[in-house]
């Protein structure tokens, strides 16, 4: 019997682990000032947590609990720290001037943002923005995200120390960004959850179903920051993570073969993804403050509503790009439109934009900007040309899948061309 | 808390400046200088002269060697500094994003190391 109610707080310790530790990790680096203080105070809280609460109960409210009980084991620790660091001392006089705030779990929810933009902030390394994201904000374990990205748990685990570190030195402030900073800084957190999310997206075979996860990740973090930031980007991002999600599962073959957006079959494709993207899309449009993720999503949600490749709403998706490019000016977008513009006037119109920008010398170590090329020479029955171009993105692609795809275009025009 | 503000810009293209975009550029610092006086941000700071006044000293088992210039030829030089007074990072990004050369070099900001008992 006694052993049946420790189990079952042992659950309910679990269960608001996963849903609040993050939580009062956020509000524990506010009022401790530290962050390796504010996670051993955070571990001590729930070894408490699981201690006492088989004998006095689940308090009414745990996350005020665990806050007020992270607080004071840390102070602890600081007290009875044998090695006694001047910086420590300096940590623990603040702590003992200042008294627990009554009400230290309100604004709980901008202690979240407060963490999110401290993690993000540019002043560290794009790495370890990623690193100390996933680890602070998402809760993932120094070896999940090691693993994920592929690199050793102690190069990990060194950079989320390096990073912990700046924030101390340099004093990175623990705090929301001011109105006038507001849209600089978010766009760093945007970023950061957008390359979270393509590793997890691009990335394919060998470690998959870590790598997927990541995605899965980005879309909790988009969502979170939306909930507690409801800016047209944060949306818009969101919007585009979703509707690119939602084509997950028909993007490859079982055996893993990458399949072409025009040949996907579409009835796989997640329509509760979908219409929660183009709903995001909608209201971040019309706010009129929306920036590129919104117009790549506006794209992706053109592409979505289309139930065939053959009702592809290309004048408007040309005219998105139109938008986008004046917005975020760049090759890789350019050479977007110029597939978008051959799949509205026909191959040559896009062919010579294309070549118009390999001519310019941007984009030539780009795979896909030949990999276009190549396939509109396809298109218009110039063989030989498609062939060259599928050989040089062939030398510089370097996924798989992508490889695989090309290899294979490549042996139907050998194939075509010893046929005629 | 303190930050040194170090300025690094190209000299060589400074000196081909004529006088009036010289004398334009200082007249920014100038009222750069006056502003974060003004806020209470000032510590200190300076111009440096060039590179080419730079001597390198070394002192290696009792013996004292001195060469000429910095160690190496990059784009950018250390022209000048300011030392100033800043709540944390951000404020400190904020002043430092104001310095004029920070429109065509860069500021490096780098915390200074406060002891305890000072």
């Amino acid at each position: 019997m006694e052993e049946d109610v420790a189990a079952h707080v042992r659950d309910q310790v679990d269960a608001i682990y996963r849903s609040e530790s993050r939580r009062v990790l956020a509000t524990l680096i506010r009022l401790l000032g530290d962050f390796d203080l504010a996670e051993e105070g955070l571990h001590d809280a729930f070894v408490a947590a699981v201690e006492q609460w088989g004998e006095t109960g689940i308090p009414a409210n745990p996350r005020a609990w665990l806050i007020s009980t992270g607080r004071f084991k840390a102070i602890d620790r600081l007290r009875r720290s044998e090695r006694f660091e001047s910086a420590d001392g300096a940590i623990l006089d603040r702590l003992q001037a200042t008294e627990m705030p009554d009400q230290a779990e309100e604004g709980v929810e901008d202690d979240r943002l407060r963490l999110i933009f401290t993690c993000c902030h540019t002043a560290l390394s794009p790495d370890a923005q990623i690193a100390l994201t996933l680890r602070e904000v998402c809760g993932l374990t120094t070896e999940e995200v090691a693993h994920a990205f592929l690199t050793p748990p102690p190069t990990l685990a060194q950079r989320i120390v390096r990073a912990k570190g700046k924030i101390r030195d340099a004093r990175i402030p623990y705090e929301i960004p001011s109105r006038s900073d507001l849209a600089a800084r978010l766009a760093s957190v945007l970023h950061v959850i957008y390359l979270v999310f393509n590793e997890g997206y691009l990335a394919s075979s060998g470690a998959t179903l870590t790598r997927a996860d990541l995605a899965g990740e980005a879309i909790r973090l988009g969502r979170l920051l939306v909930e507690l930031l409801p800016e047209p980007e944060a949306m818009g991002l969101l919007a585009l993570m979703l509707l690119h999600e939602a084509r997950h599962s028909s993007r490859t073959t079982p055996a893993g073969e990458m399949i072409l957006l025009e040949d996907q079959d579409r009835s796989l494709w997640n329509r509760a993804q979908i219409e929660e993207g183009v709903e995001l899309v909608e209201s971040a449009l019309a706010s009129h403050r929306f920036g590129p993720y919104t117009l790549q999503a506006a794209i992706a949600a053109v592409h979505a509503e289309a139930s065939r490749a053959a009702t592809t709403d290309w004048p408007q998706i040309v005219g998105l790009y139109d938008v986008l490019l004046r917005a975020d000016p760049s090759p890789v977008i350019e050479l977007n439109r110029a597939a978008a513009i051959a799949m509205r006037d026909g191959p040559e119109a896009g062919l010579s934009l294309i070549d118009a920008i390999l001519v310019r010398g941007d984009l030539l170590e780009y795979h896909l900007a030949h990999a276009a090329r190549a396939d509109l020479c396809r298109r218009l029955g110039r063989p030989s040309e498609a062939i060259t171009a599928y050989q040089r993105a062939l030398e510089l692609a370097t996924l798989e899948p992508e490889r695989r795809f090309i290899t294979r275009r490549l042996a139907e025009l050998h194939e075509s061309r010893s046929v005629s | 808390m303190k930050y040194l503000c170090l300025i690094y810009d190209n000299e060589k293209e400074w000196a081909k400046f004529p006088k009036d975009v010289q004398d334009k550029y200082m007249g920014e610092y100038m009222a750069f200088g006056d502003s974060i006086k003004k806020s209470g941000q000032y510590v200190g700071g300076s111009q440096l002269r060039p590179t080419s006044a730079a001597t390198v000293v070394r002192s290696r088992n009792g013996k004292v060697s001195t060469t000429d210039g910095p160690y190496a030829e990059t784009k950018e030089q250390l022209g000048g500094y300011y030392l100033i007074e800043a709540k944390d990072l951000n404020d400190a990004i904020q002043v430092a994003a104001r310095i004029p050369s920070a429109r065509s070099g860069s500021i490096e900001v780098r915390p200074l190391v406060e002891h305890a008992s000072a």
